[in-house]
């Protein structure tokens, strides 16, 4: 289940904020941020994603990076809100 | 105002150069064309009149036939310097500015500089001792690009000039292309194409005895921050301010053809026209841009502000598809690869005043930078004040009241906020700590580049460049005046004067003229305490204190607006043209080699689909198209529909 949710918003920011650059070496832990991968339009964007892709209602308060800045931390919120196991 | 052309060397069949050199930048100068040619060297002029209509004919001999001039711009105060010179026995033949120069030269040599006050580029050929001198303007409006080849010195008012020359060939350098892709714009003297050179603003160059030489004759220079102020009575700044302001309109008023004025509904040039207004007896005629999109339009402060001058007013207006249409002649005349689509909309506009009869137009240009108007002079301060800070939850909300038009900021927390802008990362005494942040945001578009081109640049790094430059004193200076010098001596000529203003302007012979920029009022500027310029979050107060009685209160107190035009959005949808497709296509990017093709399509596709995009994408978006539209127009690099046509 991990892996999958992971694996899905990999895919996501690799096709969206990569360009399908596959090579990229995107650590899991690695911030979006300071990594020049996101912007603010592209917060929003992820969001868009996150909302539509895992029927989650995303609060304003949510919207921060300690829960968006890296594959990891976004697993793991999503994880959280769909009340999936933290680990597989 | 004008285009020239010229060698110091030998050079086969020169009468054909010199004619294809200036036919290639006849548009600068539709008025009349001339040629002088010397055994050692040659020049070429295309004319626009503006002073001294009927007898300032270039190339200009002196009455000895030593000394030959050819010159573009104007020089504002050539009426005191030649009745300077006139009482010193000198004699005038003609009414033009140009023959002060050649005086003013033969007195005083290269010195001769530092009393003009103007917007200049000019080519003295000095025949007694065997010399071209080449010299350019302090703030970079008028340019003057260069080469060497076979060992002749070869250089021109635009680069399409010197590709005339037989053995220069355009050829696109991959280092000036990491720095538009980081910095906006080449750092001079490096252009957009290789082995060609621009002399920076504010130098010389002598070519003499084989040999040639460049040096700076003045430099852009601010106070040390421990040093006591110049000014402690506002009052007086102001009026001092207010005194350089209206005698450097006053001196740009001067021309034998009616002079009008840009109007964007914005602080600077309602100043500029207001102050205009007043010195233009048969009425002021002014112009400006609409746009479809209420986010980029200012029609309404554009037509307020015609009111109350009772100026004689006219708009273009750029509409879905208009900036498409014209990009591809923006990218030719600007030279150079840009990453930005606001060059588009004052093209149109310059076709505007040509159309309805004026040469000449005075600008609100420049006032950003002397006064510290931009934006990022006030996010560098919050980032500062952040930074004092770390984790502050309340600080990091002064970034939304900075930018109010974007509305992607305006919805992020105050995390987001910090992170984006770098709060607290950048260390307070980095020299670019100012424009760190953008530096970085832009040089984000660079995951575009192809392998090849990354393997090409490899470590290049275009802003520890730029830092490599600062003159020593840089340091000792207040962090405002840092950023201000970032501005002003990079970006201002690089970009703003450049592909935005002279080769927009010139792209239809039209001469804007800035009286923001006389260097009487920017070395006065350069004194005031940073506090009278930026005012804790009030940009350009001293300016708004010192002209508050010119303008109506509404437009008197207006936050800057910056000047932005649609990006991506404008070569999607509506506005979506064949040539696009064709340059933005896997093929084409591949046969360029200089971009990923698949990420490219996927930034297309991206760009199409979503009528929101963030600044990565659209910068990225137009400077790849920019850069294939480069490469089609300068190395033969055709599109489909290039070969169609």
């Amino acid at each position: 289940m991990t892996e999958t949710i992971k694996d899905k918003v990999r895919a996501f920011v690799i096709e969206n904020f990569l360009f399908g650059d596959t090579s990229y070496d995107l650590a899991d832990t690695a911030s979006l941020i300071e990594n020049d991968i996101i912007d603010s339009t592209g917060v929003l964007e992820l969001v868009a994603f996150i909302e539509d892709q895992f029927g989650i209602a995303m609060a304003d308060s949510d919207i921060v990076p300690a829960n968006l800045d890296s594959l990891s931390r976004i697993s793991a919120f999503i994880e959280t809100k769909v009340g999936a196991p933290v680990t597989a | 105002m004008c285009g020239y052309g010229g060698y110091f060397g030998q050079v086969p069949e020169a009468e054909a150069l010199l004619k294809r050199m200036i036919a290639a930048i006849a548009h600068r100068g539709p008025d009349e064309h001339g040629i002088f040619i010397a055994p050692e060297a040659g020049l070429g002029h295309a004319r626009l009149s503006i002073v001294g209509l009927g007898d300032g004919q270039q190339p200009m001999s002196d009455e000895t036939g030593d000394l030959t001039i050819a010159f573009n711009g104007e020089i504002f105060n050539y009426v005191e310097l030649r009745d300077e010179l006139r009482a010193k026995g000198r004699r005038f033949r003609t009414s033009s500015d140009t023959e002060v120069i050649l005086h003013l030269y033969d007195v005083m040599g290269e010195d001769c500089l530092s009393a003009l006050n103007g917007d200049f580029s000019f080519a003295i050929w000095d025949k007694r001792r065997q010399r071209m001198m080449l010299a350019r303007d302090r703030m970079g409006v008028r340019p003057l690009f260069y080469t060497t080849h076979g060992g002749t010195l070869y250089f021109a008012s635009e680069i399409k000039a010197l590709l005339q020359v037989p053995g220069v060939s355009a050829e696109l350098d991959p280092v000036a292309l990491d720095q538009i892709f980081t910095l906006w714009a080449p750092i001079a003297p490096r252009t957009g194409f290789r082995d060609i050179n621009e002399l920076e603003p504010a130098h010389l160059l002598i070519a003499e005895r084989g040999k040639v030489s460049i040096r700076p004759y003045w430099q852009l220079d601010y106070p040390d921050r421990s040093a006591q102020a110049s000014f402690v009575d506002e009052g007086q700044a102001a009026e001092e301010l207010r005194a350089l302001l209206t005698d450097a309109t006053r001196i740009r008023m001067r021309a034998d053809v009616p002079v009008g004025s840009y109007l964007s509904g914005g602080l600077d040039s309602s100043i500029v026209s207001a102050l205009a207004a007043k010195m233009a007896p048969k009425g002021l005629r002014t112009f400006s841009v609409t746009f479809d999109s209420v986010e980029h339009d200012e029609s309404a402060f554009q037509m307020e502000m015609a009111t109350a001058l009772g100026t004689h007013h006219t708009a273009v207006a750029c509409r879905a598809g208009d900036i498409a249409k014209a990009f591809p002649e923006v990218v030719r005349f600007a030279e150079r690869p840009i990453i930005r689509t606001a060059p588009a909309p004052l093209y149109q506009l310059s076709g505007l005043v040509r159309e309805q009869g004026l040469k000449v137009v005075l600008t609100g240009e420049g006032a950003d930078e002397v006064f510290a108007g931009y934006d990022i002079f006030k996010e560098a301060r919050v980032r500062r004040f952040c930074g004092r800070q770390p984790g502050s939850r309340i600080r990091p909300h002064l970034f939304r009241k900075l930018y109010p038009y974007l509305p992607g900021l305006q919805q992020q927390s105050a995390e987001y906020l910090a992170a984006f802008f770098g709060a607290g990362d950048v260390p307070l005494d980095d020299p670019l700590f100012s424009h760190r942040p953008r530096f970085k945001s832009t040089a984000a578009t660079k995951i575009f580049f192809s392998s090849d081109l990354r393997a090409t640049v490899k470590d290049y790094d275009a802003a520890e460049d730029l830092a490599s430059r600062l003159p020593a004193t840089f340091g000792r200076w207040h962090p405002l005046h840092q950023a201000q010098y970032l501005e002003s001596r990079f970006l201002l000529p690089g970009y703003i004067l450049s592909s935005q203003g002279d080769r927009m302007a010139m792209a239809h012979g039209i001469e804007g003229r800035f009286p923001f920029l006389d260097h009487r009022l920017v070395e006065f500027a350069t004194r005031l305490p940073p506090e009278m310029k930026l005012k804790g979050l009030v940009e350009k107060h001293i300016l708004r204190e010192a002209t508050k009685d010119l303008l109506p209160p509404s437009i008197g107190r207006r936050t800057k607006q910056p000047y932005r035009a649609p990006d991506s959005r404008s070569f999607t949808g509506i506005g979506e043209l064949e040539y696009v497709r064709d340059a933005m296509s896997e093929t084409r990017i591949s046969d360029s080699g200089l971009f990923n093709p698949k990420a490219v399509t996927k930034l297309y596709e991206k760009c199409q689909a979503q009528p929101v995009t963030g600044f990565r994408d659209n910068a990225a978006f137009v400077g790849i198209l920019s850069t294939q539209l480069w490469l089609q127009a300068f190395t033969g690099t055709r599109t489909r529909a290039a070969e169609a046509a």
